[in-house]
């Protein structure tokens, strides 16, 4: 049994763009860093989610493959980016990223 | 021999970049040697293309060394012409600049800046050396403009003084005025040929008829070069103030080089002045204006080197008026003697203030004979040249222009041996008034009075010696001579001799030798008697003088009238459009919009909050917008 | 049946993750954010790929996630520390992750289906179909992901170290 008989594309495709939303509007809702790090995992895996859906529609074994690659790249991302928000954290005592205001013109 | 022709101009470059560069570092008469020695080695190479010239049949040598400018149509190499007369003004140039060379050895010896003067002394011989040797006018015009550049250096060479380096400026800027003339014609020249090296021009030129106005165009353009260079009426007041600078500088580039690259220009392109005889008339007039003028002028100077650099006006007058005569040989035989004479008396009149430690005032000289002999005898052959004394160069030279201009219209002649006389008067008033009679000065310079080192006097003999028997090359055939000079340069003048009239004949040229003879013979005796029997005395700075020796006293006020016809307008425009154009329009566009930036930018600003936050909801929107854009 | 479990398991994804962006405290982010990432699972393993939807739980909700909770309790944050944001920015928040939801809707209603080129198959989940895949085709990507993993590596050594100097 499969998903493809029964359900159509196009509701994969809502659900990505939902899942996608939410993680936009965690990203601008929330000033904790590590709540915006994890909305923005959530907007990867929306993507992840349409990959795989298109992979299977299609029969395609590479959209799965690129799920891989995201999926690598996002490790990477957190590592990278947790370290940079504990020096942040070290030196400012503060996850708001409304104190990173350094750029200001 | 011609293989050699590049190191001629290249040995003064290497001369003026090993001094340039190094000279401070080096010892005084290691920078003479080097500075001299170069100049000779070229010497020696111009001597050795005279004689290959001379005894071969080929007349003509087109050397060529790369292509230079190659754009569109215009294609220029760089490459030189050696034929009769670039040859003969290389070896005037680099004869004259070698003794000018040592005596400056001597006499600049005590100058802080002696290694600078012997660089610029270098780099001037070599751009006057490209000069001659261009076989295009672009190469011509980079050594024009070459040496109106070592000119402005060597008149503002003691740059410390204000006055030094007006004089400096206003020769430089004179110049300019001579040069866009020149470039000009040089335009022309390539926009009718399509070409601007001379072999080219001049074959295409000979099609052309007589009297052609765009021929008559390039004529005159290229003598208002002339006029610069030249300091022809009006822009000669320039060489007169140019005496500011060291006096080998005004020997060798106010009397005997530099100034005759107006001369040499014309006579190298005497086929396009031939075929428009409507410029040579010009030429003539201005020439014998200026010769007539400009000896007015010297007969009240009391500077001795103003009353060369008058002289010197007027000697080149002479030149033009032979050029407009069509009489070319005789032109370029004047630039030889007066070359030979005029340093001399140059170097005789540095000797002289050198003697005097530094005072160039005639009225306080007089009496030196006895204390700088050399000096003044090698001064009184100089003087006699200029003159005209039979036998002296200046008087063969002078005859034949003089014979020219008679053939040419009477007028002419006549006002060109009221010049001699003129000329005769100033250079003897000169001449007594500075070696006889008693010492004038303070009790400190009689007390200081020497001849001049070897390596000055030595010069001045050799000159004294070419003033002498120079004239010998161009000995009319009336005296039963033979005219070397005028065969020598045949080669040259060919094409232009269809225009030549017929000589006189032998009575009429003894007639007006007996005449100009007579004229310097009057104006001799004037000038003993006055300053020598009645022992006159040019009025003092400050006394009362005739109106007319008050305008002539004053050089005919034209420096005032140029101040007042030119310059006064031109500073009111060029204020007028500083304080209008410059400070209101200008400045403030430019201010404007500086202002402008400013002030959005100021705005815009403060879209950079430096929240992240926003900055993330800036983008979402943005994105938003592009997808709408985009997919709708 | 499939249709409830799709529903179900979109339910599931929609509400976990409105909660990880709505709940106060970032342990209960976390948490649910891990909730969410099984609700995806179930899609993938509901979408044939099996092999997939284990790997996605080990990486995300084992090591990923574990990494979060780690840096929270590491820096203190369990607590609702943060201070809230205006109204009016959590309206224009909403107005414009709601906006980009109805573009990305919209754009769906031009869309014309695309025909599969290769014939279905229920076996492209399988670790040998992706293995072959990644190793023929993407052998050189998956080296530089390796590049790129060690780069991180050694990035989040060098700003975890208690002092630069």
């Amino acid at each position: 049994m499969s998903a493809i008989q029964t359900i159509p594309i196009n509701w994969y495709l809502l659900l990505s763009a939902v899942l996608f939303s939410i993680g936009i509007l965690g990203v601008l809702f929330r000033r904790n860093a590590i709540i915006i790090f994890m909305s923005i995992e959530l907007m990867l895996n929306a993507v992840n989610l349409l990959l795989v859906a298109f992979s299977t529609y299609l029969s395609d074994s590479k959209g799965q493959v690129f799920v891989f690659f995201i999926m690598a790249v996002a490790a990477a991302e957190v590592a990278v980016g947790l370290a940079i928000l504990m020096s942040v954290y070290r030196n400012s005592k503060s996850t708001d990223i409304n104190i990173l205001s350094k750029l200001k013109g | 021999m011609m293989k050699l022709v590049g190191l001629v101009p290249i040995l003064p470059l290497i001369g003026f970049l090993i001094i340039g560069f190094f000279g401070k570092k080096m010892s005084k008469g290691l920078v003479g040697v080097i500075g001299s020695g170069v100049v000779f080695a070229a010497f020696a190479i111009a001597v050795g293309l005279f004689i290959d010239i001379q005894e071969h049949a080929q007349k003509s040598y087109t050397i060529d060394f790369f292509n230079w400018i190659s754009a569109g149509k215009l294609s220029i190499p760089f490459s030189f012409l050696v034929d009769p007369l670039s040859s003969l003004f290389l070896l005037i140039i680099t004869g004259i600049g070698f003794l000018i060379h040592v005596y400056s050895t001597a006499y600049m010896h005590d100058d802080e800046g002696f290694s600078r003067f012997f660089a610029y002394l270098n780099l001037f011989i070599f751009f006057m050396l490209l000069l001659v040797l261009g076989s295009n006018y672009l190469i011509m015009f980079v050594g024009w403009e070459g040496v109106g550049l070592c000119s402005y250096l060597l008149i503002g060479f003691w740059f410390k003084n204000t006055a030094y380096n007006n004089a400096a400026k206003k020769a430089f800027i004179m110049n300019r005025i001579g040069d866009l003339g020149f470039l000009l014609g040089i335009i022309l020249i390539f926009v009718t040929f399509g070409s601007i090296s001379y072999h080219e021009v001049f074959e295409q030129a000979k099609s052309f008829s007589s009297g052609s106005p765009v021929l008559t165009a390039i004529a005159l353009l290229l003598f208002i070069g002339a006029m610069g260079k030249s300091a022809q009426l009006p822009l000669y007041t320039w060489l007169p103030d140019a005496m500011a600078g060291p006096t080998p500088v005004s020997a060798l580039i106010h009397a005997a080089t530099m100034v005759t690259a107006g001369i040499y220009m014309i006579a190298r392109s005497n086929i396009l002045y031939t075929l428009s005889p409507d410029a040579m008339a010009v030429v003539s007039v201005i020439g014998v204006c200026t010769a007539l003028f400009a000896a007015t002028i010297g007969l009240a100077q009391n500077d001795i080197k103003k009353v060369l650099a008058y002289s010197t006006v007027s000697q080149l007058g002479y030149m033009f008026l032979a050029l407009g005569v069509g009489a070319y040989t005789g032109a370029v035989f004047h630039v030889m003697t007066h070359a030979f004479f005029k340093a001399l008396l140059f170097l005789g009149a540095g000797s002289v203030i050198h003697a005097m430690s530094g005072e160039q005032d005639i009225r306080k000289m007089g009496g030196l004979k006895k204390y700088i002999p050399i000096t003044q005898m090698t001064f009184l052959i100089g003087t006699l040249a200029i003159a005209g004394f039979p036998g002296f160069s200046g008087f063969f030279s002078k005859d034949e222009i003089l014979a020219n201009a008679y053939e040419h219209n009477k007028v002419l002649w006549f006002v060109g041996i009221l010049t001699a006389g003129m000329t005769t008067f100033y250079m003897f008033r000169l001449y007594f008034l500075t070696f006889k009679g008693t010492f004038r000065g303070t009790h400190e310079q009689e007390h200081h009075l020497h001849e001049s080192p070897k390596a000055m006097t030595i010069p001045l003999i050799i000159l004294a010696v070419l003033s002498l028997v120079g004239g010998l090359v161009g000995i009319p055939a009336a005296l039963g001579g033979h005219h070397f000079l005028e065969e020598f340069l045949k080669p040259v003048f060919e094409d232009s001799s269809f225009r030549m009239v017929h000589h006189l004949s032998h009575e009429t040229e003894y007639i007006l030798m007996g005449i100009a003879v007579a004229v310097m013979a009057i104006a001799l005796y004037f000038a003993y008697k006055t300053y020598v029997v009645d022992k006159k005395l040019p009025a003092a700075e400050g006394e009362e003088l005739q109106p007319i020796h008050n305008l002539v006293y004053k050089k005919y006020l034209i420096d005032e009238l140029y101040e007042f016809v030119i310059t006064k307008p031109l500073n009111f425009i060029g204020d007028a459009f500083h304080k209008v154009v410059d400070n209101q329009i200008v400045d403030g566009i430019v201010n404007g919009s500086g202002y402008v930036v400013n002030g959005v930018s100021g705005i815009i600003r403060k879209v950079q909050t430096g929240n992240i936050g926003f900055y993330v909801f800036v983008m979402v929107i943005s994105i938003v917008l592009i997808l709408f854009t985009q997919l709708f | 049946m499939t249709t409830y479990l799709f529903y179900f398991l979109s339910f599931l994804a929609i509400m976990f993750a409105l909660m990880v962006v709505l709940s106060k405290n970032p342990i209960h982010s976390v948490l649910y954010l891990v909730l969410t990432f099984f609700a995806i699972a179930g899609h993938y393993v509901l979408l044939n790929a099996q092999f997939l939807a284990a790997v996605h739980i080990i990486v995300y909700a084992g090591a990923i996630m574990v990494l979060f909770l780690f840096v929270i309790m590491l820096l203190n944050l369990n607590k609702d520390t943060e201070p809230h944001k205006s109204l009016w920015l959590k309206g224009s928040a909403a107005v414009a992750s709601g906006s980009l939801l109805v573009i990305l809707v919209g754009s769906l209603r031009g869309a014309e289906q695309i025909i599969a080129s290769n014939p279905y198959s229920n076996s492209i989940g399988l670790i040998e179909n992706l293995g072959q895949t990644l190793f023929k085709d993407f052998l050189l990507p998956f080296e530089v992901a390796s590049i790129l993993l060690l780069g991180a590596m050694v990035g989040a050594v060098m700003l975890g170290k208690k002092s630069i100097k």
